[in-house]
Formats: C-alpha cells, structure tokens, sequence
C-alpha cells in the first residue's frame, strides 16, 4: 500500500531539484522509489538541505552502499537512502565516482554514515575524503582488495587453516577440490546474446 | 600528594566473551573504570552474503536471509521477498499475507524474548532466560510445522509462502496465546519491575530522538526515545493495515524503556497472532498461499502429474528461475530489531545484479563509542544488550 503516489513523489522530486540547482542533476520516480542524482562533489550541500529544509525533513539516516558498473567510466554508485518521518517518505540519492576520486564525507551532516562509509570503501574501494578514520571494517585484518567488485572473484585468492604444527592460523592461496561454478540458465529460445554451442557450424 | 602518572587503559572485550552477543571485539579505553572511548571491531562472522547473492537465482538468495539474523529468521526473507514483489509487480494472495503477518510476529516475540531475557542475564539475574527459552523452543516447533525448520525455514518466497499451514497447526498458534500472556505476566514480576534490575538500566544508555534519527535508529531504539515510528503503522505491508495493535513508546530512551517496550510489543504480537488466527478461518482467509502466476510461483505436486505446462513451469523455475524486470527498489520491514531493508538492482536476468542489506544491528552497533562515553565498564555490556544486536545480520 503505497503511503505517497506516484504524482506527489514526482512533486517532492521537482522541488528537491528546485532547491539544489546545480548539484541534483536528474530526478525520477520508479516501481514507488523517489530517486535523485546529485553531484559528487556536491552530496555534502545536497544531504544538508534535505535533512534541514523544513519542507523536506529527511532527519533519518538510512543506508549509504555502492554499487559496481565495471563497464562505465565511473564505475561506482554511492547510493544513499534517507527516510523523512515527517513526510513518511524515503528518497534515494545516487553520485557516481570511479577508482581514485574520492567522495566527499558526509559525516559532519549524519553521523550515521560513518560505518557506512568504511564500508563502502572496504567492499569496493571507494574513498570519502574528510573520513577521520576510514579502515576496513567487514573483512580480515590485513585483507588485500575489494570483495564486492564484479572482478573479484566469489572464491577469493586466500583462505585460512589452523596449522597443527605451526600452532596458528595460516593463510595459503585458494585450493578448490572443484571448480566453482557459474551456470548459464538464460534460455535460449529467448535468444541468447551469444552464439550457442554449435552454432557456429549452421552458417558454414 | 606527589604527581604520579595516570594512563587509560585499553582493555580488549571479546570476541569471545559471553555478553557479547556474538563474535564481537572491543577496544575499550578506560579511566579507571569509566568508557572515554569504544572501538568496535566487527566484521569477525562476515561470510560476504551479498557477494553470494549475486551469483544466485532469486529464489536461491532466500534461505541466506535466515542467516543474517538467526533470531527471527522469517522478518529478513519478508524483505526480500516484498522487494522482489515490488519489482515484478505482483500481489500476494490474502491467505498467504496473513500466514505471512502470523509468522513474523512469531518471530518477534523470537527475538524479544531472547532480547529481553538475556538483557537480565547481562545485568545478574540467571532465571528469565530459561524462562524465555522455554517459550522459544514452542514457538521454533511452530516454525518447524510449517517449514520442516526449526530456524532456517525458507518459508517466505517471492510471490507467497512454500507451503499451507494445516489447520491443526492454526489450532495450536491460538492455544499458545493466552498461556503465553501469562508467562509475560511472570517475566515481568520476575525482572522487569525487580530493584537490580532497574538500577542496572535505568538512565544508562540515554539516547534523545533527534541523536536516533541522525544515528540511523530504526525500530525499538526510536521508540524508546519517544517517537511513535513503526513501519507496520506508518508505511503499511502485507494486511497490517487491518490489524489492530497498539505501538508502545518510552519517554526516557534508556535502556530500562527499551526493554519495557519490547515486553509490550510482545503482548501486541500475541493480539496480531489472534486476529490473524481468526481471520484464516474465515471463508476470505482460505485460497491459494502463493500466486498463481505460474511463471513465478512453483506448481503444486498433483498438478504436475497432469499437466504439461506445470511441469515446465517446475522445471524451468528450479533451474533458470524466474526473471525480475530491471529496476532498482528499496524495501524495508519492521524486523524486531528496527527496519530491516533490501535495496536490490536487477538487470533483467534470473540474478540479482546487486543486494544490499540494510541491517538495523549495523547502524544501532556503530553508536556505541557515543553511548558509551562516560559511562562505567560495567553498564557496556547493560547497553550492548539494550541496543539487540546479532551478529549474524551486522556481519553479513
């Protein structure tokens, strides 16, 4: 049961944009989801605005994530949710980023994104400049790389074992009695984006 | 009275320490015996959920949503599932919406008792947790009669639930309420009202609203601290909207408020297990328990043995799985823990391109260092319990 409609989050979009000109720089409204994007270098201003404009009221610090498009220039998403208790309303703000420039923190505005951050960076390397104290938060002590990357491999490059002889934990390549396994269900009647096996001799 | 030189002490707590609540570390600086400061360190139960999640169907992701918080395993599918919903755009039949409602209040009163109980054990006393267990072991044979699990049910699937709940098992739901009220009733002349027990809890932990909202607080925590904010009133789901139940909310936002209200919510979730009990035996409660969109939902068994399509439709669901239209939704429920989200990225395949889980525990664990601050070592573990945390979901 939708508490907002369609039309009066398209509203609420407009008048964000409206009041952030310059850093939102597209609005839309999808399967019930206010969305925004904004500026990177802009998020600080855009977040401030949203928790501190009266008529916005987005108080509640939700949920800060990346998201991974290998293929894109900047390849990241930092997506970040916020919930007005006033209006009963959620909005989603995106900034994208790549590899090696750094989004501005948002701490001083939500405490809240601290963590949030450190995760963010710890699963796809993605930086925040003005972090006090940005360390990896979810993986192993001395982990090298960022998991959540679409090029990291599920697998991983190392795994642990208690050592009898040594009388500690030691970390050793990954050795997979078998191969992992990536089925490919797309079903080709819908037509596969590839050539199917065997194909390839039909035209010959 | 010469000068002698004072240092803080760094003490480490955990990650094996039983009021822990998990594999939790702690890096706590002391003066003398009061906090100046808490690290926590977690990340120790991380399995990298979310990066399974991508190399499975959606029906596959259902059972690791049992194992983010393994308390009240069945509130984590119900986001998952409401997500995936959202996105294909279906509608959940009724009988399938209260079973649904009936089965995770069934898990809250999974998560506060524990809550509840072992907050006691934290501050001294031994018995409530017996007590509470006792109450969780009939309430996981529930979950047991209608999912063949005790705890990682997979029940909930998108488009419905896996399987129809006998009308015995509807039976015994109804006749567990009133004695278990009663048990309520015991816990709370046992603890709740007891002098230690207030001493311990009492004005420790304080938190004021405008700090919980900026800290991410969701559910209980908000609560506590004086806002009527539940989702299942504010932002409706499933049948919610038609149950009658009321929202208990403390005006101190500490620890001893926290409690209270999780011991009021539990007798609200017996009033919606009532309501739920009696709306699925009415005649508008029977019918299907997942819908009847073959290319979603699995046919029923009897149904593949005549018909060529259902076994297709089987076959093709347990292999490809279904196909979720590319968009991207946010879908939260009112876990007992506080608002458990799923914000999900599909790409149009039978894959999940991208599932974060938005865990309440992440957001409530991360503000210890500022509960913290000035309090004495001994009332940590009295706010680490106050704030129900599991770790399973903070680690993912």
């Amino acid at each position: 049961m939708p508490v907002h409609t369609d039309e009066t989050l398209k509203q609420l979009g407009d008048a964000i944009q409206g009041a952030l000109p310059g850093a939102v720089t597209g609005t839309s409204v999808s399967f019930g989801d206010l969305s925004i994007e904004a500026e990177a270098s802009q998020i600080v201003s855009v977040l401030r605005r949203l928790r501190e404009d009266p008529q916005f009221g987005f108080i509640c610090f939700i949920d800060l994530c990346g998201v991974d498009y290998p293929a894109r220039e900047k390849r990241f998403d930092v997506v970040y949710h916020l919930l007005s208790p006033r209006l009963n309303t959620r909005v989603r703000v995106k900034v994208q980023t790549d590899e090696v420039t750094p989004v501005p923190s948002t701490i001083e505005v939500f405490p809240a994104s601290n963590w949030f951050e450190r995760e963010a960076y710890d699963l796809y390397g993605i930086l925040f400049s003005g972090h006090p104290d940005l360390r990896r938060i979810l993986t192993d002590y001395g982990f090298e790389g960022h998991p959540l990357r679409k090029d990291f491999p599920t697998t991983g490059f190392v795994e642990v074992r208690w050592d009898e002889e040594q009388k500690r934990v030691v970390y050793e390549p990954v050795k997979l009695t078998q191969e992992f396994r990536s089925f490919d269900f797309l079903s080709p009647w819908e037509g596969a984006d590839y050539v199917l096996p065997g194909d390839e001799k039909a035209k010959a | 009275m010469t000068e002698t030189a004072i240092r803080n002490f760094s003490i480490n707590f955990g990650p094996q320490h039983p009021a822990a609540h998990g594999v939790l570390r702690l890096v706590l600086e002391l003066d003398g015996e009061v906090v100046e400061r808490v690290d926590p360190h977690i990340g120790l139960l991380h399995r990298g959920t979310e990066k399974l999640i991508e190399s499975k169907t959606y029906l596959q992701s259902v059972p690791y949503f049992d194992r983010l918080d393994y308390v009240a395993p069945m509130n984590q599918e119900h986001a998952f599932c409401l997500a995936v919903e959202k996105l294909l755009g279906i509608t959940v039949p009724r009988r399938a919406q209260l079973i649904r409602v009936l089965y995770s209040e069934i898990g809250r009163l999974l998560s506060h008792l524990l809550n509840v109980t072992t907050q006691a054990m934290d501050v001294g006393a031994l018995t409530p947790p017996l007590w509470g267990f006792e109450e969780r072991e009939k309430l996981m044979i529930f979950y047991e009669r209608a999912s063949g699990s005790r705890m990682h049910a997979a029940y909930f699937r998108p488009g419905g639930v896996h399987a129809d709940l006998p009308p015995e098992l509807v039976d015994d739901i109804e006749a567990f309420c009133d004695p278990f009220l009663k048990v309520l009733d015991d816990l709370d002349a046992l603890f709740i009202g007891n002098r230690i027990f207030k001493q311990r809890n009492v004005d420790i932990g304080v938190v004021t609203l405008d700090e919980c909202w900026a800290w991410g607080f969701s559910g209980v925590m908000v609560r506590g601290s004086g806002a009527a904010w539940d989702l299942r009133k504010a932002q409706p789901y499933e049948c919610y909207e038609e149950m009658e139940f009321d929202i208990p909310v403390g005006r101190n936002g500490d620890n001893y408020d926290r409690q209270v209200i999780r011991m009021e919510e539990m007798r609200q979730s017996v009033r919606i297990m009532k309501q739920c009990v009696a709306k699925l035996r009415e005649p508008a409660g029977q019918g299907p328990i997942a819908t009847l969109d073959g290319k979603i939902a699995p046919p029923k068994r009897g149904e593949m043995k005549r018909s060529m399509e259902a076994l297709i439709h089987h076959f093709k669901l347990y292999t490809e799985g279904f196909r979720v239209p590319e968009g991207e939704i946010y879908a939260a429920v009112e876990a007992p823990k506080g608002e458990f989200g799923v914000y999900l990225v599909a790409d149009g395949t039978n894959k999940p391109y991208r599932c974060k889980i938005r865990a309440p525990g992440f957001a409530h664990l991360q503000a210890m260092d500022h509960m913290n601050r000035g309090h004495m070592l001994a009332d940590v573990s009295a706010i680490l319990g106050s704030l129900d945390i599991v770790f399973g979901e903070v680690d993912r």
